[in-house]
């Protein structure tokens, strides 16, 4: 490429774009401990987790006790996890190994439909539908099930579709030496297309457990926001994201920091999630190389 | 496509297959009742609510009655400004991680590796940051134009991936050729790279309307709960996700018109999502065939 006197200007504001785009991350970043460094600096962090009760607005007595909040965000996405994974491996693999290709393309189209349902209208659903029947199976309704039912339907379609991809990859060859070596469907897809798969299985669970983790919207609206340790399923719960939306509107000094610090400890745990992720994925380019 | 149905699958009835067959036809079939419940619901608790004087009515009631108009103006507004916030740096941002950039060089890997990071940022605290940037200093306030700054760093991961995978799909020679003919970096760019990846670029940009249009966490603290009609970007302005947000949580007897908003809100998006489709089989079936 000629080194014009344009081509420096476009390489300069091109690269300052991307510099643009690169730092976003670190603004929020700093941002959040910016936001969280009253607390961080009052020596609160111990607090979060010694103290007994979460009310952090009080004059009197200022409580921070974040755990239980922690261990709702904790509850909810296990419950959501155990709900999606299965249904949507053992979804895929009946897609991809009995469905016939007419009727998997189908399958593939209602999945697509239910993954772009935005959470919101997930969470509303499940305020209006689901919670009156939770709530006549046992009250009060909002709950840790009410929540994660909601949550592991709205990734159930990442584990699926990322399964379906997964299985799709395992080559063909393979598959047709199985049948070749006389292997039924069942022995085909236990030991040759789930180890084949496996990788990618689970880094769709992965990424759906990141998303679980950090969604608020259909959450909130479902889960009764009772900040303490459910002791059952019918229990409510509140789950870290779902504090922060519902007590920004109002926070102000020590309790804003509180929601920041919070707001730091998400974000470092999808980071971590995504982070393992992408070591995984150049782990495993690397294996093949 | 390799056929998935040798003959002996489908002539073998184990009862191990059988079984599997079972369990991940059962599976299957929840997956798909539980979204027919959801649009069945939606559909029969919204439908007698939708109206030509729904869509384009006044908020009356907060949201009981009335309509969705100046919410609609507000969403698209929100929108448009969001594009035009996100598009310029994204698209900056892939040509040169593609055409400037060695791939592999550490500069690139930084950059690659803190706009993954940003895409795994929960919307929650997306809606944070920008209140605390945008609207507190920055000195913006809730308005159209703190929400659609905020939406635009939520979708700019989005948007850089895929004009990237774009850029990078593009035919090899195409680059050396341009060389060759002696244009310059900009002329290359412009007048042959980007018109070739632009179809790639339009389903990036469409999927990036969509997740904006269906977020509601990054909005709730930044574009605010307004629903006049919105007259300037400085103004406040209720998005439809969070009216359905507000109807459903803080407002007695808003399930109606909540349910007519989802209903609404679910119809652009599959719209949005099927343009997205259609214009990437479009793309795939040029690529192929070239």
């Amino acid at each position: 490429m000629s080194r014009s006197r344009s081509d420096i200007l476009l390489r300069s504001g091109l690269g300052t774009l991307a510099g643009l785009s690169g730092s976003v991350v670190l603004l929020i970043l700093f941002f959040l401990v910016a936001g969280a460094m009253p607390a961080l600096r009052d020596g609160v962090l111990p607090r979060l987790f010694l103290d007994e009760f979460w009310q952090p607005g009080s004059q009197r007595d200022p409580q921070y006790a974040l755990l239980p909040m922690l261990a709702g965000s904790i509850l909810v996405t296990v419950l959501a996890i155990l709900i999606a994974a299965p249904l949507g491996i053992a979804g895929a693999i009946f897609h991809r190994f009995y469905l016939p290709p007419r009727f998997a393309a189908w399958n593939e189209h209602a999945l697509e439909l239910l993954a772009g349902v935005p959470s919101v209208v997930f969470g509303f659903w499940g305020l209006t539908v689901l919670v009156p029947l939770i709530n006549r199976l046992h009250p009060p309704g909002q709950s840790l099930l009410a929540a994660g039912i909601v949550l592991g339907l709205m990734i159930l379609p990442t584990v699926a579709l990322t399964s379906q991809a997964a299985l799709r990859a395992v080559p063909g060859s393979q598959l047709f030496a199985a049948a070749g070596l006389g292997l039924g469907r069942v022995a085909t897809v236990f030991h040759i297309a789930l180890p084949a798969a496996r990788p990618g299985i689970v880094a769709g669970v992965i990424l759906a457990v990141a998303r679980a983790v950090g969604e608020t919207m259909a959450v909130v609206m479902v889960c009764g926001n009772i900040a303490k340790y459910p002791q059952s399923v019918f229990d409510s719960v509140r789950p870290v994201t779902a504090t922060i939306a519902l007590e920004m509107g109002y926070a102000t000094s020590s309790h804003k920091a509180l929601l920041f610090t919070a707001a730091l400890f998400l974000v470092l745990l999808s980071g971590a999630l995504v982070g393992w992720l992408a070591f995984r994925k150049g782990k495993n380019e690397a294996a093949v190389n | 496509m390799v056929s998935l149905f040798p003959a002996s699958f489908t002539r073998t009835r184990r009862p191990g297959d059988i079984l599997l067959g079972l369990a991940g036809g059962l599976a299957c079939a929840v997956t798909l009742l539980a979204l027919g419940c959801i649009l069945w619901d939606l559909v029969r608790l919204g439908l007698p609510h939708l109206s030509w004087s729904f869509l384009t009515g006044e908020v009356t009631e907060n949201g009981r009655s009335g309509g969705i108009g100046p919410i609609l103006i507000s969403t698209l507004m929100i929108l448009g400004f969001a594009l035009a916030f996100v598009i310029p740096p994204a698209l900056g941002c892939a040509i040169w991680l593609s055409e400037m950039v060695r791939q592999g060089s550490g500069a690139a890997r930084i950059i690659t590796g803190s706009v993954d990071l940003l895409a795994s940022v929960p919307s929650i605290v997306f809606g944070l940051f920008g209140m605390s940037f945008f609207c507190q200093t920055l000195g913006l306030g809730f308005s159209i134009l703190s929400g659609s700054l905020t939406l635009a760093c939520m979708i700019l991961p989005l948007l850089v991936r895929t004009t990237l995978s774009a850029l990078q799909s593009l035919p090899a020679d195409l680059r050396p050729t341009a060389s060759a003919l002696g244009l310059s970096g900009a002329t290359m760019i412009g007048k042959i790279l980007l018109p070739a990846a632009l179809p790639g670029i339009l389903v990036g940009i469409t999927l990036g309307v969509g997740r904006a249009l269906a977020e509601t966490a990054a909005l709730i603290f930044t574009s605010g709960y307004a629903t006049r009609w919105p007259e300037s970007p400085s103004d406040s302005g209720r998005a439809l996700s969070v009216h359905i947000y507000d109807l459903a949580m803080n407002i007695p007897n808003g399930s109606g018109a909540a349910s007519a908003s989802a209903l609404v809100l679910l119809v652009l998006i599959v719209l949005i999502n099927t343009t997205a489709a259609s214009l990437a089989a479009r793309w795939h079936r040029r690529h192929s065939a070239s």
